[in-house]
C-alpha cells in the first residue's frame, strides 16, 4: 500500500484514495471522433512515469494529479485540481 | 509439565517446547505423510521452513490445518493430528501411490488436463481424496482478529545478534524503533549456539532497547513488504488452536517505516540423495537447536553430512549431550581443520539412507569414490545456507550471486531497506553436485518433487525456471520452496550448462509464512464485511414485516405480503392496486443531486446527453447519461426548481458511481463553471404515489391541485415542506414526494392514510418491476447494461443535437452506427410458457444466440408472459417469432418480437 501526500491533508495511506484514470485518457468535450477513439483505445501504457488522476475519496474527496513511476511506485509530484477561486 | 495429545494419544511436554520438540522428546519420529506419494515423513527442521511435519492443530472452528509442528508452542490441552493418512499414520493405504510414483511424476496435472476429459474424470476422484494436506474446518472461527497501524523510524526484522545490535544502535540514536521476532524468545542463532556470546547479552540488550523506548514484538512475523516501506506484521497472541485469553487470537500490523533493517539470517539447506526424506534425516542446525534449546537429543548414533564448518558444532553438541557421532561426511576434499577426535571422512557425500517406516537404520555414502555404510538413527545434514532475502525481494530489490557461499545475497535495494548479518553475508560452503540416483532424491519435500522430476521437465522441453516451477509444482507448496529452490536451480543450471545464477530466479511474494484468512479480514469479518445502509423509513417498513431485497448496501421492501401470500401473489396484488386504484412505495434510495449556480444548466448539459437549458422553471424531463465511449451508463430525471437551481435524479444502483462522475466533471473537467453540485441522496426521503386515484389522494394531502405530468411544485404535507415531482415509472398518473429524511415518517403516515382511503396498497420492488416492464421503462443494470447506445435503446431522438456532453465524441465513432447491433425489443410468449429471465434468443435450437431476455414479467391485468430483451437489429424484426431458451434451467418459450410497450402505448394514463 502506497503512501500518498494529499495536497490538502498531507501523507495518508493509499486505502483512503481511489485511482480514477490517467490524465491522457480524458476525452475532451470538443474532441473529434478520431481523437476520442485514440484517447479511448490506443493511448500509451508506459512502463515508467505517468500522470494519474486520483481522488482522496475516503478523506477530503478532493481530486489530484499524481505523477507516479508505475514500476517503482515512486511519486515525484502531486498537484491539486479543482475550481479556481472566484473573485 | 504440559499435557497435549497427538493422534488421540496423550503425551507431556516441557515448558517452552515446540510441538516438534515435544514429539521428539516422546520418541515420535513419524509425524506425517507426504503430499503426493504418502511417504512417511518426520521432523526435518526447527523453524518456519519445515516442509514435512505438518499437522492439524485445534478443534472445531479453531482448527488450523497444515501447521508446522516446529512453529507451534505446546500449551496445556493442545490437540494435534497428523494429516493425509488413512486409516492411520502408521499404516496408510495411500502409500501404495508411492509404488505408483512414475504415474504421477512431473507434469502429471498438465498431461492429464491436456489429455482426454475422460482421463481426468477417471483420475479426479482419487486425486482429490489422496493428494492434499489437512482439511479446512467447516465451523466458524470463534476468535477475533485485530488490526493495528504504527509508524517508526527504524523497523528491525529478526532479533538475532545482528538485529538486536542494530535495534540498540538505532534506539540509542534517538530513533523510534520496532524490533520484530517470529520466535517467542529473542536471540535466534544465539539460542542454538549459546556459547557464542555471553548468555546474558540477549536479555541485557533487549532491556536497553525497551528502556530507551523501543518496542519489541515477539511471535511476530514480518510477512509482507509492500510499497513505500509498508511492512505487514502478523502477531500471534494465542498459539494455533488455543483459546485466546483476551479474545484476540492474532493481530495484523501495518508498519510504515522510514527505514527497514532486515536481519533475517539464513535457512540451512538439505542435500539431495536417495531417500533423503526419511524420518531421522534432519538439518544439522536443527539438531543443535533441539539439543541446546530443548534438551532433546534426536538420535543416539549420528552421521553428519556437510559441505561447511558449521556442522562440526553439531558434532560437538551431540557428543556433549552423550550421543555418538559415528561419521562426519565432509564433501570437501581436504580436512577443514584440527578437529581431532571426530571420525571425519573427506571427499564424502551421502548416497542413500535405509530404514523402516518410523526410523533411520543406516546411511550409505560415497567416500573417495567407494561406497561405505554406517548404522545410525540420525543423519544431520548441512548443504549450505540460503539467506532469507524474501522481504528484500518483495521490496523490489535485486540479488547477487555469492560464489563462496553458493547463495544469492541482496544487491540493490529499491526501497529504504538494508540487509545485515547472515542474510547479507552467509557462511562459505563447498559446491556440491548430487551424485546419487535422482529418482528418490527429494528436493521439494512438501510437494514431493525429486531431482528426476526436474530431469523429466528438462527432457520434455521446459527450459525456464518459471516453466519448471509450474510444470513440477516445485516451490509452490505452503513453504514456498524455502528449502527447495536452490537445489532445483542447481539442477537446472547443470542441465543448461550454465552457472547457477544464470539459470534465473523465481519471484518471492508475500506472505513469508502462511497467514490465516481471518487475520486479513480482521474486524471486517462476518456480518461487518459489508455495511448496511438503512432507509429513513426503515422502521416504518419493518413494522409491516415485508420481504426485504438487498440492493447494493441498501435493503428495500420487495413486497408486503398479506396473510399467507407468496411473493408472487403479493407483488401481483400490489401491482393491480397501482393499475386500478393507487399504490405507494419508498423510492428514497434514488440518487439525487442538487445543482445550482449561474452555470447550472451548462453543467447539466455536460453530464446529461439531453437538453436541459430549455426547461422552464417548475418543469422536468427524462434524461440519460453517457460514458466517454458513447454507451448509456445511467438515466433519471432533471427538474428546474428555480431559475438557477435544478434537481437531478438517477438510478439507485449507480448512485455512488454517478456521485463520483459528477464530482469528476465539476472538479477536473470543468473547474471554470460557476456551479455547485451537492449529493442529496440521503438528505431527502422519497415516496412515490401512483395510480388512477393518485391525483385524488395527492389533492387531499396538499390541499391544492397537484402539478401536471412532468411538473414540480413545493408543497406542505402534514405540516412538513416537501417537493412534489409529477413523474411516472409505473405508467400511471404518479407523483414523487421528496421530504427531508428526518421528517419522512409523518409524510409517509399521511400518504398511507390517503392511499388506503382510496382502496390503495403499499407496493415493493417486485411490483415496481412488473409495472415498469409492462410499460417498457428501462432499468440500469438490466436493459442499460453498458453495451447499449442511445440508438440501441431508441433514445436517440432525445439527444442534445448541439453535442458538448460527455460521450458525444465517443458516440459519433462509426462502429456505433453500423447495423448488426443489439437493440431493445419487447417479447410476448405465444405458447403459454413463461419467458425465462436471462434466456437466450434463438431462431431455432442449436444456433448462436441473437440476443437475450433482460427482464420478464406478466401483463398485470390480462395475464400472459411478457419480457424486454436485446436482439440483433431488433427494431426491424417486430412480428418475428423466436425461441427464448435457458438450457441451464431447462426452460423455454416461443416468443413474438414486439415493440417494448405493452401498456398504454399512447401514454394517456399519466396525463389528466
Amino acid at each position: 500500500m502506497m503512501q500518498i501526500t494529499c495536497p490538502h491533508c498531507g501523507p495518508r495511506a493509499q486505502a483512503e484514495f481511489v485511482y480514477e484514470r490517467t490524465v491522457d485518457s480524458v476525452v475532451a468535450l470538443d474532441a473529434s471522433p478520431e481523437d476520442a477513439m485514440r484517447t479511448l483505445f490506443t493511448r500509451d501504457n508506459p512502463r515508467g512515469v505517468d500522470d494519474e488522476i486520483w481522488r482522496h475519496t475516503y478523506g477530503c474527496r478532493a481530486w489530484m494529479v499524481v505523477t507516479r513511476h508505475r514500476v517503482t511506485n515512486e511519486i515525484s509530484a502531486i498537484r491539486a485540481v479543482g475550481p479556481e477561486v472566484l473573485p | 509439565m504440559i499435557n497435549f495429545s497427538f493422534d488421540g494419544k496423550n503425551y507431556t511436554a516441557q515448558k517452552g517446547d515446540t510441538l516438534a520438540a515435544a514429539l521428539l522428546r516422546n520418541g515420535i519420529g513419524l509425524v506425517g505423510r507426504s503430499f503426493k506419494y504418502h511417504r512417511p515423513r518426520g521432523i526435518m527442521t526447527a523453524g518456519v521452513e519445515e516442509p514435512n511435519a505438518l499437522v492439524t492443530i485445534g478443534e472445531g472452528g479453531r482448527t488450523e490445518p497444515n501447521t508446522r509442528a516446529t512453529d507451534v508452542f505446546v500449551y496445556e490441552g493442545l490437540v494435534a493430528k497428523s494429516q493425509n493418512r488413512w486409516p492411520n499414520l502408521s499404516f496408510d493405504i495411500g502409500a501404495v501411490f508411492g509404488l505408483a510414483a512414475p504415474v504421477i511424476s512431473a507434469g502429471f496435472y498438465y498431461k492429464t488436463f491436456f489429455g482426454s476429459a475422460k482421463r481426468w474424470m477417471f483420475y479426479e476422484h482419487f486425486i482429490r481424496r489422496a493428494a492434499g494436506l489437512g482439511n479446512a474446518p467447516t465451523e466458524t472461527d470463534p476468535d477475533r482478529f485485530s488490526q493495528r497501524a504504527a509508524f517508526c523510524d527504524v523497523l528491525v526484522v529478526g532479533a538475532g545478534p545482528a538485529g538486536l545490535s542494530a535495534a540498540l544502535e538505532a534506539v540509542e540514536a534517538g530513533k523510534r524503533v520496532i524490533l520484530v521476532e517470529q520466535d517467542n524468545i529473542l536471540g535466534s542463532s544465539l539460542i542454538r549456539d549459546p556459547q557464542e556470546l555471553d548468555g546474558a547479552w540477549v536479555e541485557a540488550t533487549a532491556e536497553r532497547i525497551r528502556a530507551a523506548g523501543g518496542r519489541i514484538l515477539t511471535r511476530t512475523t514480518a510477512s509482507g513488504y509492500w510499497e513505500h516501506d509498508l511492512v505487514t506484521l502478523t502477531q500471534r497472541i494465542a498459539e494455533p488452536g488455543q483459546i485466546p485469553l483476551q479474545g484476540v487470537a492474532q493481530r495484523l500490523w501495518h508498519i510504515r517505516a522510514a527505514k527497514v533493517i532486515l536481519a533475517t539470517g539464513s535457512i540451512e539447506r538439505p542435500m539431495a540423495f536417495a531417500h533423503n526424506d526419511r524420518p531421522g534425516v534432519m538439518l544439522s542446525q536443527a539438531v543443535r537447536t533441539y539439543v541446546h534449546r530443548f534438551g532433546v537429543v534426536p538420535g543416539k548414533r549420528v552421521v553428519i553430512a556437510t559441505n561447511n564448518d558449521d556442522a562440526y558444532k553439531t558434532a560437538h553438541a551431540l557428543q556433549a549431550a552423550g550421543a555418538e557421532v559415528v561419521a562426519i561426511l565432509d564433501a570437501r576434499p581436504a580436512p577443514a581443520g584440527a578437529d581431532s577426535g571426530l571420525p571425519v571422512h573427506n571427499n564424502a557425500v551421502p548416497l542413500s539412507t535405509e530404514g523402516a517406516r518410523h526410523c533411520l537404520k543406516s546411511v550409505t555414502a560415497l567416500v573417495d569414490g567407494q561406497a561405505q555404510s554406517w548404522h545410525a538413527d540420525l543423519l544431520a545434514v548441512s548443504g549450505g545456507f540460503t539467506p532469507v532475502v524474501h522481504l528484500h525481494m518483495q521490496a523490489g530489490g535485486t540479488l547477487d550471486w555469492n560464489d563462496a557461499a553458493q547463495a544469492f545475497v541482496p544487491a540493490i535495494s529499491r526501497q529504504n531497506v538494508t540487509t545485515i548479518g547472515g542474510a547479507a553475508d552467509p557462511k562459505p560452503v563447498f559446491k556440491m553436485v548430487p551424485v546419487s540416483k535422482p529418482k528418490k532424491s527429494f528436493i521439494d519435500f512438501q510437494n514431493d518433487v525429486t531431482l528426476s522430476d526436474v530431469d523429466l521437465a528438462w527432457a520434455e522441453g521446459y527450459r525456464s525456471v518459471e516453466h519448471l516451477k509450474r510444470y513440477t509444482t516445485l516451490g509452490m507448496a505452503t513453504d514456498q520452496g524455502k528449502l527447495s529452490n536452490m537445489a532445483a536451480l542447481g539442477r537446472l543450471a547443470e542441465k543448461q550448462g550454465v552457472a547457477i545464477h544464470e539459470a534465473g530466479l523465481t519471484t518471492f511474494r508475500p506472505p513469508y509464512t502462511p497467514v490465516t484468512m481471518g487475520l486479513l479480514a480482521g474486524a471486517g469479518a462476518k456480518d461487518a464485511g459489508a455495511h448496511v445502509r438503512r432507509l429513513a423509513l426503515y422502521d416504518v417498513h419493518a413494522a409491516k414485516n415485508p420481504i426485504w431485497q438487498p440492493l447494493g448496501y441498501w435493503f428495500r421492501p420487495r413486497a408486503y405480503p398479506a396473510g399467507s401470500e407468496t411473493l408472487a401473489q403479493a407483488a401481483l396484488r400490489e401491482a393491480k392496486a397501482v393499475r386500478s386504484t393507487v399504490g405507494m412505495t419508498d423510492v428514497s434510495t434514488l440518487a439525487k443531486f442538487e445543482v445550482s449556480g449561474p452555470d447550472a444548466a451548462a453543467f447539466l448539459e455536460i453530464i446529461c446527453a439531453t437538453t436541459v437549458n430549455k426547461l422552464a422553471v417548475g418543469r422536468g424531463r427524462y434524461t440519460f447519461m453517457l460514458r466517454e465511449d458513447g454507451f448509456v451508463f445511467d438515466d433519471g430525471t432533471v427538474w428546474r426548481l428555480e431559475e438557477n437551481r435544478y434537481l437531478l435524479t438517477s438510478s439507485t444502483g449507480g448512485a455512488d458511481r454517478m456521485a463520483t462522475h459528477i464530482s469528476y466533471v465539476r472538479q477536473y473537467l470543468c473547474p471554470h463553471l460557476r456551479v455547485s453540485a451537492v449529493n442529496v441522496q440521503e438528505h431527502y426521503a422519497g415516496i412515490a404515489v401512483a395510480g388512477p386515484k393518485a391525483k385524488v389522494a395527492l389533492s387531499a394531502l396538499i390541499g391544492e391541485e397537484p402539478p401536471r405530468h412532468m411538473s414540480t411544485v413545493p408543497a406542505v404535507i402534514a405540516g412538513v415542506p416537501v417537493i412534489i415531482l409529477a413523474a411516472s415509472y409505473s405508467g400511471e398518473r404518479a407523483f414523487e414526494i421528496y421530504v427531508e429524511a428526518s421528517h419522512a415518517g409523518a409524510v409517509w403516515a399521511a400518504c398511507e392514510t390517503e392511499v388506503m382511503e382510496q382502496d390503495g396498497a403499499l407496493y415493493g420492488l417486485e411490483a415496481m418491476e412488473f409495472l415498469r416492464i409492462e410499460k417498457g421503462h428501462l432499468v440500469v443494470g438490466g436493459e442499460v447494461d453498458g453495451r447499449m447506445t442511445p440508438h440501441d435503446l431508441a433514445l436517440d431522438k432525445m439527444l442534445n443535437k448541439t453535442g458538448g456532453y460527455v460521450g458525444a465524441s465517443g458516440l459519433s465513432r462509426p462502429a456505433l452506427s453500423e447495423t448488426g447491433r443489439r437493440q431493445l425489443v419487447g417479447l410476448e410468449a405465444i405458447d403459454g410458457n413463461n419467458i425465462p429471465e436471462g434466456a437466450m434468443l434463438v431462431t431455432h435450437e442449436g444456433v448462436s444466440p441473437q440476443g437475450h431476455v433482460s427482464a420478464a414479467a406478466f401483463r398485470i391485468i390480462e395475464g400472459g408472459s411478457i419480457a424486454l430483451g436485446q436482439l440483433t437489429d431488433g427494431f426491424a424484426r417486430h412480428g418475428e417469432e423466436l425461441i427464448a431458451t435457458s438450457p441451464t434451467r431447462g426452460q423455454k418459450a416461443r416468443v413474438r418480437v414486439v415493440a417494448p410497450h405493452f401498456y398504454d402505448t399512447a401514454g394517456e394514463r399519466y396525463r389528466d
